[in-house]
Parts: C-alpha cells; structure tokens; sequence
C-alpha cells in the first residue's frame, strides 16, 4: 500500500512539474470545447445581412425589422437599386440580401402573390442552409401573425418545429462528442505516453527489477489520470451547462456514472496502447491516428452513423465512444434517466472488462 | 580483509551455455560462466559486444534463447520474482526520474523496495554525503557523476545481495570514475557481490575476476593478473619522433607479428624470441628513424583483450 501510494506521489510530480502535460490535461480540454462551441459550428449568429425594399410599406419593414433584432442577423446595409445586389455579396461583409417584390403589403393582402427573394453567398454552405432556416422561420412566424389577426377561414399552418432541440443549437451536438473525445484523450493518450515514457528513459527496468507487482504499477499509473479525468469532466460539464446552455435534462446521477464507466475504458485502452508501444511517439501517433480520428469522425459527433455504409456501420459499434455519445445524449439532452441508457452502460461495462482483461495479460513482466 | 570475512566458495551467479538472438544478429552465443559471492566480477569488451544483453537476462529482464542462468539459486526464468527482491540494478543509461529531486528519487526507490533511507543509511552513507548539498536539485540537473552515484545509492538502498551494474562509469569524468570504484570496494567489503561491465580497459584491474567479451562470446574469463600472464608474446613499446611513419614501417616490418598504437608509444609483439628489440632498433634506423625508444614492458588487459580478440590469431 505504501508502494502505492508513493507511486502515485511521483506520478502526480511527473505531471504536475511538467507544463505541456498540464496544458493538455487541463487546458487542452477547455479550448477544445470553446473551439467546437464557437468556431466550429454550423450555427450562425450576428451574420449581417442588407435588403433591397422597392416597397417599403409596414409590411417589410416589420419583416427587416424582426431580422435585425433577432440575435442571429444585422442590418448591415439598405440597397436602393438591384444591382446592388451582387456587389454587396461579393464584398463579403453580408451572408445574404432580402429583395422584396414591389406593393408587397397590398399583393399579400389582396393576391396573396407577395414574394420575398433571398439571395445567398452559397459559398459555405452549411451555412447557407442554416440562415436559410432561420430567415424562412423568422419570415412564416410574421405571417402567421397576420394570419391570426385576420381571421381568414383558409389557414395555410406551415410549422416547424425540432424536437428536443428546438433552436438546432449545434451545442446540443458538440458537447457530449467533445465530452467522449476529450475524456478517451487524455486518459487514453496521457496514460500511454506516461508508461512509454518509462519505457524510453528505462526506468521502467528498475521498476521491472523491483519487488513492485505488476498490477500496483499499473493501477498506480492509471489512478492520477483517473482523477484528472474526473476534474475534466466537471470542467466539461460546467462549461456545457453555464457558457453553451446546455442543460443536464435528465438524471445527473445516471450521467456520472456512464462517465465514469467511460474513464474506465479509455483507461484500459490507454494501458493497451503502453504496451505495444515502447516510446512516446509512438504511444502518441497511436492514440493519435488509431482512436482520435475514428472517435471523431465515426462516433456520430460529426456526421451522423445512420447515413454511413454499411462497413462504417459496423465499426462504430466498436468504438466506446459511440456508445458514450448516445447515452450522454439521452440524458442531458432528452432528459432520461437509468433506465433509458441500460444498453449502453451494458456494452460499456463489457468493454472495460474485456479490455483490462487483456491489458493486465498483455503487461510484460519483462523488457519483451 | 574482505576475503576472509567471506567464504568465497559459494557460487552467487551462473551461467549455462547462454543463446540470444536480436533478429538476425546473434546477441550471445554459449555464454558460460560462475560469479562467486563477494566477488567484484567485470565483463569488460567494446560497445555491441553483447554486455547488456546478458545483464538483462541475469536481471529478468530478457528471456535467453537457450541456457540456463541462475541468480543466487534462483532460475531467472522461474524464479523471477524472488530475484528481483535480490539484486539491486543499475541499467546503462541513466535510469532514474530526471524531473524529481535527488531526494524525491532516494524515497522513492526506497519505499519501491519496502524499505526507507534509514534503514541501510550505513550502505549508502558515503555516497550520500556527497549527495546531500544537492539534495533538492532535480536529477537531471546533476553532473554525470553525481547522476551515477545517485543511481548506485537508489541501486543499493535495499541492501541488495547481488549488484548489477550495466556500465556504470561510461560518460564520467576520471575523478568520479576513481571514486566510484572506491566505492564498489567498500561494498565488495560489506560483502554484497558485484557484477559490473564497462569498455574501459583500465577498469578490468579493479576487478577480482574478468571475463572478457567480444561479438557475444566470452573469449577468457579469469582473474586480471592471470590473464596478463598468459599473454604470450613478449611485449614491447616503441616510440620515436614520427609516430605515424613509425607505425607504418613497423607494420610493414616482416618480423613484427602485431603493432597498434597505444596512447602515446606503439605496442609491438614478434612472431620468435630470436627477433630482439636491438634487431628492432636496427631495421628502424635503416627505414630512417632516429632517437628510438624501445622497451619491454608487462601487457595491460587491453593489449590482452586485442591479442585475443584479433582475426587469424595464431598463438
């Protein structure tokens, strides 16, 4: 026990003595929230927008005006020719420009033939989508207003409406992928770069030739990234719930739990990874290229699993982090409890038993 | 003194036709060989010569293609664990946390072996008094002998009964490597036994018994005087004013069996007694060399180690 515990002690100097392992243990895992809150996603907000109004009766104003306030847009300009058009675009200071027909008010009210044109820099266009969405949300939820008040026997009830997300905030999608990337990041990456360090420096021989058991080296190894692990995670989940507005809908309880279990598993593959490899870049280029990227791009954070083939399908199954997502998802998102993420917690467990099952048969008790 | 203390007739460490292979090239081939207890034996040879390797094996940290080793009566292969309660380390580079202090790293690898500083304080004390000033610098900021010495202290701290010692001087300075070897001394009088390797020649002397090894086989193992003995050849040094024309045209000398520059004299042996040094002293005037200085000197276990170790050696 005493072995233990001093074992530990060196490990948290290790850590603690060393800048780059403290930048990637705690702020790494903040800048990359804030990078896939804020610079990463699809979401848009104060994009500024101009308007060429031939019309200019009650009707567009209140239409600009709703665009302007809401917290997405700007006015940034008022066109006074259509050939304008083009050139604002092209200055690259609006992402799109409203044209009304002429008489707008008057050929909505009598015709009904009103028409609103919106021309977009299509250039990135994810975003186009998006403020397409939002325009057309902002412009249907006008009219429906005027239809309300009008009391015309014909309604035409265009409504949209997005479950569980209802403002399509990409935060809702980010966080819990950036919780699974981050947590398999440092407890994967960091604990196999610490045992490969030993390796490298050949420490790893005097404490081979000691008394010390296998199994305390190990444990010993994995206890401090545990505990980072667990400071992460209270990090991820106070900047998710304060700074993005994600809230924890369903059981907190649940949620640390699945938490947990997945520090588990990203631990044990942290120790898969340590021994194989026998220094730290290769520890690093593991994790690295062989969990990050298929985390990334595999798990469902980024593209969603349903429109992959069949093959890539199949793989994702594999991945911890799928599995982690989607419970994470249930819980902070649909505000479900235990019940609703006893699948996963199921595959989880199974995983980490299988895979320090293997590590702890896979630790030499010699140099190879 | 140390001898009579200690019988020396127990057999700490052996060895049984050793194999080990690295890929392609063949590491150790029948390496065979007893260290008795109390003993400081040297494995002395040049870099790649096979040393590590065998000190991995006798450690547990390597498994031998072939052979047995057994290490105070244990198997190495078996046996690993109660080894390892044995012996103390020391690996060839330098092994210990280079971003912990030098007490940091003493407690450490104290509580590691279950035991504290106190404890063995009298094993150590020597080499921790010198230590101790830098007590909380961090070890990578050490010197390259006070490194080794921190390593032999965290090396001895459980009173091993056996000591390992890969190397322990390469890259010192000849001061700290005089006072290490003082060192291994007193510990060779506290009766812990020894077994170190190190490709400096000179520090073969130090020894009680050397093996010699060249190209992962041993090719003489006895004690430093008796193979000094066995040299064959009378030896000579020569020097004279052009060193390098010197060591051509003694090379190109019919008679001269062997010539290798050695510091500052060349050493020569001859193929028959009936070539003397005067007949040297001629054909070298003949080739122009004037203000000769030869003589005949006892062989180191350097010029040994080349005699023995040379292609196409006939003797």
């Amino acid at each position: 026990m005493k072995q233990f515990f001093a074992f530990i002690k060196k490990e948290f100097y290790h850590i603690f003595r060393d800048t780059w392992t403290m930048v990637i243990l705690l702020i790494l895992p903040m800048v990359m929230l804030i990078l896939f809150g804020y610079a990463l996603s699809t979401e848009v907000k104060n994009a500024g927008f101009a308007v060429y109004d031939p019309s200019k009766d009650s009707a567009t104003e209140q239409i600009t005006h709703r665009l302007d306030v809401s917290e997405y847009f700007y006015l940034y300009d008022v066109l006074t020719s259509p050939e304008q058009v083009e050139e604002v675009l092209k200055g690259g200071r609006v992402s799109f420009v409203i044209v009304f027909s002429e008489d707008f008010y008057n050929n909505m009210v009598h015709t009904g033939e009103a028409a609103i044109h919106l021309i977009m820099d299509g250039t990135d266009p994810n975003t186009a989508v998006t403020i397409n969405n939002y325009v057309s949300n902002i412009i249907l939820g006008y009219q429906q207003e005027l239809l309300d008040r009008a009391t015309l026997p014909y309604k035409i009830n265009i409504l949209q409406k997005f479950l569980y997300n209802p403002e399509m905030k990409s935060s809702y999608n980010f966080v819990p992928g950036v919780m699974g990337m981050i947590i398999m990041l440092v407890c994967a990456m960091m604990t196999s770069i610490s045992i490969a360090r030993e390796k490298e420096t050949g420490t790893m021989e005097i404490l081979l030739v000691s008394p010390m058991k296998p199994l305390v080296i190990i444990l010993s190894k994995v206890v401090p990234y545990f505990f980072l692990s667990c400071i992460n995670l209270i990090t991820i989940l106070l900047m998710a719930v304060f700074l993005f507005k994600v809230p924890v809908a369903g059981n907190l309880f649940a949620l640390l739990i699945v938490s947990l279990l997945y520090i588990f598993v990203s631990l044990a593959i942290g120790l898969l990874i340590s021994s194989v490899a026998n220094s730290q870049i290769v520890a690093l280029l593991i994790s690295g290229m062989a969990l990050m990227m298929p985390v990334m791009y595999l798990s469902g954070m980024m593209f969603p699993i349903e429109n992959m083939p069949i093959f890539l399908q199949g793989m994702a199954q594999l991945l911890p982090a799928k599995w982690y997502i989607t419970a994470v998802k249930n819980i902070m998102i649909k505000g479900l409890g235990f019940a609703a993420i006893l699948k996963e917690l199921g595959v989880l467990s199974l995983m980490a038993l299988a895979l320090i099952t293997l590590s702890l048969k896979k630790f030499k008790t010699r140099l190879e | 003194m140390a001898e009579s203390k200690y019988q020396m007739n127990r057999i700490m460490v052996q060895g049984h036709n050793i194999f080990r292979k690295y890929g392609k090239v063949q590491a150790l081939s029948d390496i065979s060989f007893e260290v008795m207890e109390g003993e400081i034996f040297g494995v002395i040879g040049p870099d790649g010569a096979g040393k590590t390797t065998l000190f991995r094996i006798l450690t547990t940290l390597l498994l031998a293609d072939q052979g047995q080793a057994m290490v105070n009566g244990f198997d190495v292969v078996e046996d690993y664990t109660s080894i390892r309660k044995k012996i103390g380390y020391m690996p060839g580079k330098f092994s210990l946390y280079q971003d912990l202090t030098v007490q940091e790293n003493l407690d450490f690898f104290a509580t590691v072996f279950n035991t504290t500083i106190e404890e063995n304080y009298h094993l150590i004390r020597d080499i921790y008094v010198q230590l101790e000033p830098f007590k909380s610098r961090r070890a990578g900021a050490l010197s390259g002998g006070m490194k080794q010495k921190l390593a032999l202290c965290c090396a001895l701290i459980h009173k091993p009964e056996i000591l390992f010692l890969d190397e322990p001087t390469t890259g010192v300075d000849p001061v700290s490597r005089r006072e290490f070897w003082e060192m291994l001394g007193k510990l060779k009088a506290q009766g812990i036994t020894i077994i170190v390797s190190t490709p400096y020649m000179d520090e073969a002397e130090k020894c009680d018994r050397i093996a010699l090894i060249q190209g992962g086989s041993f090719i003489q193992i006895d004690t430093p005087e008796n193979i000094k003995d066995g040299y064959a050849n009378p030896l000579y040094a020569v020097s004279s004013e052009s060193m390098y024309a010197l060591l051509k045209d003694l090379r190109s000398c019919e008679r001269v069996k062997s010539c290798y520059p050695f510091g500052d004299a060349h050493h020569v042996t001859f193929f028959d007694d009936s070539f003397t040094s005067e007949d040297l002293e001629k054909f070298l005037q003949s080739k122009g060399h004037n203000d000769n200085n030869i003589s005949k000197i006892r062989p180191t276990i350097e010029d040994c180690f080349m005699n023995l170790s040379s292609p196409g050696d006939a003797s």
